[in-house]
Order: structure tokens, then C-alpha cells, then sequence
């Protein structure tokens, strides 16, 4: 029986296996919404394209799924555009299906024409543009198996109108992709595992450094048996929080501008770096130049074209993660690294006591303190999707996520107005998880539309803003590097209890550090979405910091005023 | 230095696009790039020289095989290969200087493809190092226009690209692809 074009798309999706879909209609997509109500597929209504695109992620990163997002021509299309490269650059799956004017006026300036394959060309693994309905599942196919396969990542297919309304008979088996096998043929002067397992079992001091790819390759267990075998300390970067257990005795933390003063210590101390599906950001590193010189390094990571980019290293292996490890582990020698674990706890010196929640209650509501005791409050069990900014670094800090997937936040792109609709993609892909947005007044005011969202599809998802009245993180940059000239940091937000009130959401606002507890609980309890506005210490930093482009070692530390102030 | 890829690409339209792009945004030089058919349908052929230390050249390998239509990448850098240039060069030559043009044109085993009063078409190929000797002694007399194809290279000896190229079926013009139905890159 003969589809139309429109038909095509929906049961391409669920073939595909896709249940949710978040976008928002428009002309040159109309025949495919049309179509959607034959389909049993939830569509979630966005306010804002953008949303769209950041909800797909947010459900690919909490659910390992492949997340999609639909929108129309024209401006729907160039409206997902940063959310398809904050995709790119954390190395999100997500297919995002855009309408096109009809493929006899592509070219003439239609009305809502643009080429919106040429202008995400360079932020997908790959985009389709499809002018006939026979083409449709083929690209649709694809666009899945490109989004999921190798380092994953956003990819986009753009059908035209027509194809949506022309019908035609679909030989699904024939649909099938054919792609070029992955590219792991070894090459000359690849790293050999035999290679990295003797620098490991001859190292006295050696670190794994575990990032995002810990996660995507689901090599969880895999990188904690490494390190419990070989008595290995571990260090995180941001996206490979949740990864190892927080908890977990060799875990030291996250590591890079913001990590504790004595995990990047110890990573230049170190006399081996084990770099798993972690890329050398410049945030990580610092200063290459003077970034772990003592180090022999290994670096595993399934995208080659990573490998002696930042960072010239010594064994470089291009392969996916888990088998990368199963092949080093029965040539792993258990280890007793006691030596440099206590070396390392050495180097801790009085941080600990210049921890905020060593610290006693000032009465003055810090956002690590709100951090700190939504990290209690929750066990640490939800799931926790952050904006960018100064609170996205103190959650680091402070909530320790035991979990894989747990912490969802824009690493790469730096994308401010993610977490809202992340976190609600999250709550859709893991309808049982607890999903808290922790966001900044600065970031919340960009996506906050979707407020709306969250009440029309009736979703739980509370959000804690971090209230300070600053674009807080710029703040501290020009406060450290300009001189404190504040120039267009101030930031007058609206009244947030009001404004959630007036879509409909239960809101509180919170000053004291006493109350924050029952504002939490009384969120946790009702089964709706609560807006917690919490108004903090305006003209607080984030604490170790390495300056941009500054040597790992040479750190600010949380300065004394801070003590005193919050033990006064 | 120098570094030349043989990469091999669905023919389909937009891809001379996606690599030039890519190559652009990585943020290497493009010493030349050529494209053109195969001895297989469907499969074209590019020849990329871009000037940068060997881990820059990896990583170009590597990111060039993540670009979806491509098949396959060698880099011939280092194999024994051999590279030509085509050029076009109209040389102003009337009275004398037209005998000493042709003589010249005689020593590179160049050709003369157009002859009019006032000027000489000369059609040449070779290594990039002879055009270049040829045109600086064609210089003097008045080089009118020029145009060159850029490097294609070819390994020697029977290393043939089979896999990409030749074997695993040319992916039954996965027809999602590009776009439409005609052209080429």
C-alpha cells in the first residue's frame, strides 16, 4: 500500500524505535503534522525551536536514546541551530527533521526558504536534504544509524514539502543503510594496548583522567575495575561526572579550571595520565605548555581525530572504550599505590576546611550551600540538568552524583538557556527519575518560555534558580581580570515566584539558609513542577580557579574573606 | 609540509562542499584541491594537498573519513606516487618571438592547441615543479592568462584502493543522500 511522504516520515521514526518527539509545526512541516496522528508517538509542543533541540539532547544524555526534533522551514530550522551544535560538541545523538518549501522553488527566496543544510554543515556528522517521498526512509534510516554510531552526534534530514505530500510504495528492508564500516582499520603508528599496559603496570604514579566517552561507551564498570585493580586514582571532567561514583574512594573529583586545587595538582605531579573518552579541553588543561610534564600519556577515545590534538601523547588509541579495556584487563597488574594516594591526600592541604559545607551557617544563603543541600535532600539520587554559568561549576562542586547520566549540562558549546528544556527532555526519556534544573536568573530568562511546556505536557520537573542578579560567571571574570568594571552584568530579572504563578506553576522564593530545606522537600512532595527562586550572595566566586590559558598548578584559592565571612 | 590525500567520495552533489568546508573550519591550507570521476561509477576521486605537520595530517585523515559520503583516504604522502599538473598558458608571441616560444614549448614537450595572430594557447602537464620552470621562462615574453587543474596524484605499482572504492557496492545510492537526483560534486 502506497505511504505519502508524510506517512513515510512517522513510520520511519517508529522503526526506529522513537516513542517522543519534541517540536513545534509550521507550514512546510504541516503535511507531516498531519500525518503524525495515525502514529503512536508523544509530540511534546515547544515554545521555542531552540527547546526542541535542547529537549532531544536532554533525552538522548539522560537515556542513551536517540532523541528527535521537529520544526518547519525557514526560521523554525535556523532556530535549532544551537541546540544542534551544543549536540555537536558534547557528542549528543539527536535527528532533527525540518520542513522545506517545495523543491520547484528551492532557490527562488520562497517564503520561509532557507538552506538550512548548508548552514548546519559544519555542526552535524552529516544532513539530508530530501526532495522525494522514495528518499525519505532511506534518510531517515541513516540519519539514526550516523547519529548513534562511532562518537555520536546531531544529524539533521530537510524534506521538502512536496515529498511529504507526494505517496509512493517503501521496501523497508532496501531502506536499510549501507555505510562504510567504522573506521577502525589500525594505521601506522597507532598506540598498541600492550604498550599502554606497560606504561600502566610500570607507573608509580599514574591518573585516569575519565570523560564523557566513559559514558557513551558505557564503560562504567570497566574504567572502575582498571582503577581498583591498579589501586588507580581517578579525576573527572564535567561531562564525565556521575561516570564514577562520587563516593567512590578513588575518585578524586572534577579536574580543569574549577576542580579542586589538588586533583590538577596531582595530574601535574603525575608520572602517567590514562586520558579515557576525555578530549583535552582547554579548560582541562590550562596552559598546555606546562600541562603535565612529568606524564607519560594514554589516550583512548573512539573519534581518531582527537588523539595528539591539544595534547602530544605517547600511546594513542583510536577505538571504542569498552573493548579498548576489556583487552587491557587480564594484562593489568593489581597494583599498591599507597604511596601516591597519600601524596595526593597530601596535597588536599586545608581545603577541606575551606569547603563550604565544613562551614558553619551565617544566615547569608550561598548558592554551594543551596547545592550542597539539594545534593542531601535528593540522596543524591536525581537527576540533575544544569545551565552554564557560575552555579553549573558550584553544582559540580557540590552535588555528588554517584550515577551515570545523572548530571546533564552544556560542556562544550557553553550553551546558556539549556537546562530548562534539557531538563525537560530528561523528565520525558525518565519519567520516574526526580529532574531538577539548577540554572542561573541570567539563563533562565533565555528559555523560560517553556514554562509552558512544562505545564501543558503536566511534566514534574522543579527548578532551582540561583538567583544573584548578576550574569554571575562574567561578573567574576571581570571582577578578577577587568578591573571590577561591571560592564552589562547587572541583571534586573523579573519577580520568578509571579511570573512561574502566572504559568500556572507553584513557586517559592528562599533568602535564608533555614528555609531552604522545606522549600526543597515541598517540592520534592507535590507531583507537579515547583520554581524555587533562591536569592543569593550577589558578588560570590567560584572557587579554585585556574585563570584561562593560565598554568594548571597556579590556581586562585578560595580566599580567606570567604572563611571568615561564612564563619562569623 | 606537504601532504596529499587520495579521498574517495560518493558522487553525489554537495560533497566537494562538505570537504572543502571541513577543511576550511579545521583550519588548515588548502595547497590544492582536484576532484573527478573514478574508473567507478559513482565514485569520485579527490586529491587534497594541504600543507601541515604529520599530527595535522592525521587528524585531517581522520576527519576526513568521518564525513559520510567519504568512502575511503589514503595518504600517498610517503608512498611512491606520481603527481601531475595540467595547464592552459596564452603566451603573447608575434614576429620572432613566436619561433622562440614554439622552441621553448619543443624542449618542455609542451603543446600549442591554439594559434592566433596575437597570442599562443600552450597546453602542458607534469609535475608542478616543471609548469612552474615553464612559465617562468615563458614570463618574459607575456604571459596573457593562465590556468592550472591543481595536483592529482596516483600511488605506483599495482597498491590499487580496492575496498572502499571497488568492493563494498556503492551503497545502492543511499537515497536519502544530498539531494536531488542529477549532478555531480
Amino acid at each position: 500500500m502506497p505511504l505519502t511522504g508524510a506517512q513515510i516520515i512517522w513510520d520511519s521514526l517508529v522503526r526506529q524505535g522513537v516513542t517522543d518527539v519534541f517540536g513545534y509545526p509550521g507550514g512546510a512541516i504541516l503535511p507531516a503534522y498531519d500525518a503524525m496522528l495515525g502514529y503512536p508517538v508523544r509530540h511534546i509542543l515547544v515554545r521555542h525551536e531552540q527547546g526542541a533541540t535542547h529537549m532531544a539532547d536532554g533525552y538522548a544524555r539522560a537515556s542513551g536514546r536517540v532523541g528527535v526534533a521537529i520544526a518547519t522551514s525557514g526560521p523554525g530550522a535556523t532556530n535549532m541551530v544551537t541546540g544542534i551544535a551544543t549536540a555537536m560538541m558534547d557528542s549528543s545523538p539527536i535527528v532533527c527533521i525540518t520542513g522545506q518549501v517545495g523543491s520547484k522553488v528551492i532557490g527562488s527566496d520562497a517564503f520561509q526558504e532557507i538552506d538550512i543544510t548548508g548552514i548546519t554543515l559544519p555542526i552535524t556528522k552529516h544532513n539530508y536534504l530530501v526532495t522525494r517521498a522514495q528518499d525519505i526512509a532511506p534518510a531517515i534510516f541513516e540519519a539514526f544509524a550516523v547519529a548513534k554510531s562511532g562518537r555520536p552526534g546531531p544529524v539533521l534530514v530537510d524534506i521538502t514539502k512536496d515529498a511529504q505530500q507526494a505517496s509512493c510504495e517503501v521496501d523497508w528492508a532496501a531502506a536499510e543503510p549501507h555505510l562504510v564500516e567504522a573506521y577502525d582499520e589500525a594505521l601506522p603508528g597507532d598506540g598498541d594496548y600492550r604498550d599502554a599496559v606497560a606504561l600502566i603496570n610500570n607507573a608509580e604514579r599514574p591518573l585516569i583522567l575519565a570523560g564523557h566517552g566513559i559514558m557513551q561507551s558505557g564503560a562504567e564498570r570497566e574504567v572502575l575495575q582498571l582503577a581498583e585493580r591498579a589501586g588507580i586514582p581517578i579525576a573527572v571532567t564535567l561531562l564525565g561526572i556521575g561516570g564514577i561514583p562520587a563516593s567512590h574512594p578513588l575518585n578524586l573529583g572534577m579536574m580543569g579550571m574549577h576542580g579542586e586545587a589538588f586533583v590538577n595538582h596531582a595530574i601535574q605531579q603525575a608520572d602517567l595520565l590514562i586520558a579515557l573518552g576525555m578530549r583535552f579541553d582547554d579548560r582541562v588543561t590550562g596552559n598546555l605548555k606546562t600541562y603535565a610534564l612529568n606524564a607519560k600519556k594514554i589516550h583512548v577515545d573512539i573519534d581518531r581525530a582527537e588523539l595528539n590534538k591539544n595534547v602530544r601523547v605517547d600511546v594513542a588509541i583510536a577505538k571504542d572504550l569498552k573493548p579498548a579495556l576489556a583487552e587491557w584487563m587480564p594484562h593489568v597488574k593489581s597494583g599498591d599505590r599507597r604511596a601516591w594516594l597519600e601524596t595526593i591526600d597530601g596535597l588536599k592541604g586545608d581545603s577541606a576546611v575551606r569547603d563550604i559545607q565544613n562551614l558553619p551557617d551565617n544566615g547569608h544563603l550561598y548558592a554551594a550551600h543551596v547545592i550542597n543541600d539539594l545534593w542531601r535532600l535528593t540522596g543524591g539520587d536525581a537527576v540533575v540538568v544544569t545551565d552554564v554559568g557560575q552555579h553549573q561549576m558550584w553544582e559540580a562542586q557540590y552535588y555528588k552524583h554517584d550515577k551515570s547520566r545523572s548530571l546533564i549540562t552544556s560542556g562544550g558549546l557553553g550553551t546558556m538557556g539549556f537546562a530548562l528544556p534539557a531538563a525537560i527532555g530528561a523528565k520525558v526519556a525518565r519519567p520516574d527519575a526526580e529532574v531538577w534544573v539548577v540554572c542561573g536568573d541570567g539563563g533562565f530568562q533565555m528559555t523560560m518560555c517553556e514554562l509552558a511546556t512544562i505545564v501543558q505536557e503536566g511534566l514534574d520537573v522543579n527548578v532551582a534558580i540561583i538567583n544573584n542578579g548578576y550574569l554571575g560567571m562574567v561578573r567574576q571574570w571581570q571582577e578578577f581580570f577587568y578591573e571590577k568594571r561591571y560592564a552589562a552584568t547587572p541583571l534586573i530579572g523579573p519577580d520568578f515566584t509571579k511570573l512561574a504563578q502566572a504559568f500556572g506553576i507553584d513557586a517559592v522564593a528562599v533568602s535564608q539558609r533555614s528555609e531552604v530545606a522545606a522549600a526543597v522537600q515541598g517540592a520534592r512532595k507535590s507531583r507537579r513542577a515547583t520554581v524555587i527562586d533562591f536569592q543569593v550572595e550577589q558578588e560570590d566566586s567560584v572557587f579554585p580557579m585556574v585563570p584561562a590559558g593560565a598554568d594548571l598548578h597556579k590556581m586562585i584559592l578560595r580566599p580567606s574573606p570567604i572563611v571568615e565571612t561564612a564563619a562569623d | 609540509m606537504l601532504h596529499t590525500f587520495a579521498v574517495y567520495v560518493d558522487n553525489k552533489p554537495g560533497v566537494l562542499n562538505r570537504v572543502a568546508s571541513l577543511v576550511r573550519r579545521r583550519a588548515f591550507n588548502i595547497e590544492s584541491l582536484t576532484v573527478g570521476h573514478t574508473e567507478t561509477a559513482g565514485v569520485s576521486r579527490m586529491t587534497v594537498v594541504v600543507d601541515t605537520d604529520e599530527y595535522g595530517a592525521r587528524r585531517l585523515e581522520a576527519h576526513l573519513h568521518k564525513v559520510v559520503p567519504v568512502r575511503r583516504v589514503d595518504n600517498i604522502t610517503a608512498s611512491p606516487s606520481i603527481s601531475r599538473d595540467l595547464a592552459l598558458i596564452k603566451v603573447a608571441a608575434t614576429g620572432d618571438a613566436r619561433a622562440h616560444v614554439m622552441q621553448l614549448v619543443d624542449v618542455y614537450r609542451a603543446r600549442i592547441i591554439d594559434v592566433s595572430p596575437e597570442s599562443l594557447v600552450i597546453e602542458t602537464t607534469g609535475t608542478e615543479d616543471k609548469i612552474d620552470s615553464l612559465l617562468e621562462v615563458l614570463r618574459p615574453y607575456g604571459v596573457m592568462e593562465m590556468v592550472r587543474t591543481g595536483r592529482i596524484a596516483m600511488a605506483r605499482g599495482t597498491g590499487t584502493p580496492d575496498k572502499a572504492a571497488h568492493g563494498s557496492a556503492p551503497a545502492a545510492t543511499p537515497a536519502g543522500s544530498d539531494d536531488v537526483s542529477h549532478g555531480s560534486v
